[in-house]
């Protein structure tokens, strides 16, 4: 197999390269990136007037296999990636059984094999179950394939069990991802708690709850001098103390998603439950203070929290409703029409919190563009607009509070270690089929 | 004006002028409720389907005879479970009735903005007889039925709301609605009960009874459920009433022709004493009575008024 890319522009955040050149992938590698390439191909993709980027990487993903097949497998939601230009998911580990085991963690690698269109890394459990009881077996984990932990949907209460997480995390290198959420302080809440939650009369979770966690989170890691990411950052008080942390030198990063970035808690006026989502829709304020923590640097990653529900669970009373909404394969359109397009982020800026970033967190040697390096790209049409479609997901789940949407950022082509994985004959092929 | 809309949902979104309409419309039907024979014809031919996801009686049998002195039919469906315990969901149930050919439902249901999800999803008439803690327009309509009635006006009035405001759908209703009108709204209750930011919804705050009470033209007292001191919302019913209960002393801040309006059902003793709840101030059963001509005049308007 081999295959050249001519004249795209290249945007790859890692080595800086900004430029229009051609690539040429033999099997799953990149062999040469240059001018004018002659080699001879089997496959030519005419990328001019594109961006070359290097593949997307997700590290926060919910995959809903094993367990919750209804919502989404491992084909459908990689399928779901590549549409969206990502080639590596990380997946969380809220599946039942939990991946708190080698066991379950080989698996998600041999289906991911089996069935799946790109890669996927799982991350394993802090604790047995995702209970908050016991530590999981990191080392074990971490052999068989764990890229980080997280207790994702659960935020670890016992703080003396989280310390001992922190620390046994060092041996194995790898960082903690915490749900920061006080479940006492969130408790029956289903919005932000603010004007809207008072004019819907919804009760409300307070951005305290989410505060409380991360102050906890980071006073840990300051004993332990361990690693932490923030998952799915959410307000201005969150944001100020990872701010701070940082500038204490501590070890921690964080993600904000694309959905808390386009929407207020405004948005759940028209009572969608496309719009209840863990943590909350925020207020506009906290949307301008994570817009500037992004460009900061104090907001490293972009991440989608796709998260399936069925269409039978999310066609309900809102208050009934479970949170989350799918993301995999409107992110990077709403990166680009949220944050590029009004300057808030250059495309570089964007493209390495959707890359190199997440995968120097997880120590993955993805999200890159270089001679040798693995041939993972999304070739991607800025200026070409696109409507979300309902009936157009390759999720098998529809819950997108972006529907209607029109996007930016049409991804034209996904290509996983040398192959193409996503194009316009794929969507026509795929579209329905499931 | 006409009215054109095809639901009755909230009165947050409802303008001053089709709130005018409303209440004009009530009037001519109240007087309907003093004939001999309480019966026009203007809904004959018309079905009207109750869906009651929450226990009531006062708003369900309010709604069941304001339909019948119109002639419309209506039935009832009530379940006190969650649809959802029971294995179908909400919009299946409402479907199902939906697809037995009627024109209206009328929804009472425990989660805020049931009505509007239905709304969106049917293409009957929906009207909102209570979603949660959001709203209750048609008490809303009544409550200032019932005071233009005895006041005449309700533009520059000072109305006081005590109790608890966080879980009260009336509270909502009536602030949104005394707001359009032009009335002065001050909400008052322990500060577990005032759910935050409540001031941006146009209203003074005060913890103090007294101060609310202080030449205030209308109160309108809310119930408060004995469940909120299981969860410590209050510390007991007995320091809430110390606090928060009406009394006559009380009630010489007021202006002396203060009205006195409960939304029911009365916790009589603890938010209100008998005494005050039966005075010759106190308009709860007038609400009541106007609760039938607010309710045949959204009814008439949506069903028959509505050019839709």
């Amino acid at each position: 197999m081999s295959l050249l890319i001519k004249r795209g522009k290249i945007v790859d955040p890692a080595s800086g390269c900004e430029e229009v050149l051609d690539i040429f992938v033999q099997g799953e590698y990149i062999r040469k990136i240059g001018e004018n390439i002659k080699s001879p191909a089997k496959e030519i993709i005419d990328a001019e007037g594109k961006i070359v980027l290097p593949g997307l990487v997700d590290m926060h993903t919910h995959l809903r296999q094993p367990g919750r097949e209804d919502e989404e497998t491992i084909q459908t939601g990689t399928f779901a990636a590549a549409r969206g230009g990502f080639t590596t998911v990380c997946c969380m580990p809220n599946t039942t059984p939990t991946i708190d085991t080698p066991a379950v963690t080989d698996y998600i690698y041999r289906e991911a094999k089996r069935s799946g269109v790109v890669e996927v890394f799982p991350i394993a459990a802090i604790t047995v179950g995702q209970k908050g009881e016991r530590l999981c077996e990191m080392g074990r984990l971490k052999k068989a394939g764990a890229v980080g932990f997280s207790d994702d949907g659960y935020w670890v209460v016992d703080s003396n069990l989280m310390r001992r997480a922190f620390e046994y995390a060092k041996m194995v290198n790898l960082p903690l991802i915490s749900h920061c959420e006080d479940p006492y302080l969130s408790r029956g809440g289903c919005m932000n708690e603010g004007y809207w939650s008072t004019v819907l009369g919804f009760p409300g979770i307070p951005q305290e709850a989410e505060e409380i966690a991360v102050f906890r989170d980071i006073s840990l890691l300051r004993l332990t001098n361990s690693r932490l990411h923030i998952a799915h950052i959410s307000t201005r008080g969150a944001v100020e103390l990872v701010k701070s942390a940082k500038e204490e030198g501590l070890n921690l990063t964080a993600e904000v998603t694309p959905h808390h970035i386009a929407l207020s808690d405004e948005e759940v006026k028209t009572f969608n439950t496309n719009t209840k989502v863990n943590p909350p829709l925020r207020t506009r304020e906290d949307i301008e203070v994570l817009k500037n923590a992004l460009k900061d640097g104090v907001i490293d990653v972009i991440a989608t929290d796709h998260a399936p529900h069925a269409q039978q669970e999310k066609e309900l009373e809102y208050s009934q409703a479970p949170f989350g909404v799918t993301g995999l394969e409107t992110a990077l359109g709403i990166v680009i029409k949220e944050l590029v397009e009004p300057g808030v982020l250059t495309l570089k800026e964007a493209v390495a919190k959707l890359t190199i970033n997440p995968s120097q967190i997880l120590g993955i040697d993805r999200g890159r563009i270089m001679e040798g390096g693995i041939a993972n790209l999304a070739i991607v049409d800025l200026s070409r607009v696109w409507e979300v479609k309902e009936n157009e997901f390759f999720s098998l789940s529809r819950n997108s509070p972006f529907i209607g949407w029109k996007l930016p950022a049409k991804v034209e082509f996904t290509i996983f270690k040398g192959k193409v994985v996503y194009s316009q004959q794929i969507e026509v092929k795929v579209r329905g089929r499931w | 004006m006409r009215f054109e809309r095809k639901d009755l949902l909230d009165l947050r979104s409802l303008s001053a002028e089709e709130i005018n309409l409303i209440l004009n419309t009530a009037a001519s039907f109240r007087e309907v409720l003093e004939r001999p024979i309480k019966k026009v014809p203007t809904l004959r031919g018309k079905t009207i389907a109750n869906l009651f996801f929450e226990p009531s009686t006062r708003t369900r049998l309010s709604f069941e005879l304001s339909a019948k002195r119109l002639n419309a039919d209506i039935v009832n469906f009530s379940s006190s479970t969650s649809s959802v315990l029971k294995g179908e969901s909400l919009l299946d149930t409402a479907r199902n009735i939906v697809a037995m050919k009627v024109d209206a439902l009328v929804v009472r249901h425990s989660s805020p903005g049931v009505s509007h999800f239905l709304a969106q999803k049917l293409p009957v008439s929906i009207i909102n007889a209570g979603d949660g803690a959001h709203e209750h327009p048609t008490q809303g309509l009544l409550d200032l039925y019932s005071i233009r009635e005895r006041k005449g006006n309700i533009a520059n009035l000072n109305v006081a709301i005590i109790g608890d405001i966080a879980h009260s759908r009336v509270a909502r209703s009536d602030i949104w609605g005394l707001n359009k009108m032009g009335a002065r709204v001050r909400v008052c209750g322990p500060p577990t009960l005032i759910p935050k930011d409540i001031e941006k919804l146009g209203v003074e705050l005060t913890y103090s009874i007294e101060e609310a009470l202080l030449d205030c033209d209308v109160v309108i007292m809310l119930r408060i459920q004995r469940e909120r001191q299981k969860v410590s919302l209050v510390p007991s019913l007995q320091e809430y009433r110390d606090f928060f209960s009406l009394n006559r002393e009380k009630l010489k801040l007021a202006k002396p022709d203060v009205l006195i309006m409960h939304p029911g059902p009365v916790n009589r003793g603890v938010e209100i004493p008998a005494k005050i709840a039966d005075s010759r101030q106190s308009i709860i059963l007038n609400q009541v009575t106007n609760g039938i001509a607010v309710r045949m005049a959204v009814l008439y308007l949506l069903l028959v008024h509505s050019s839709r």
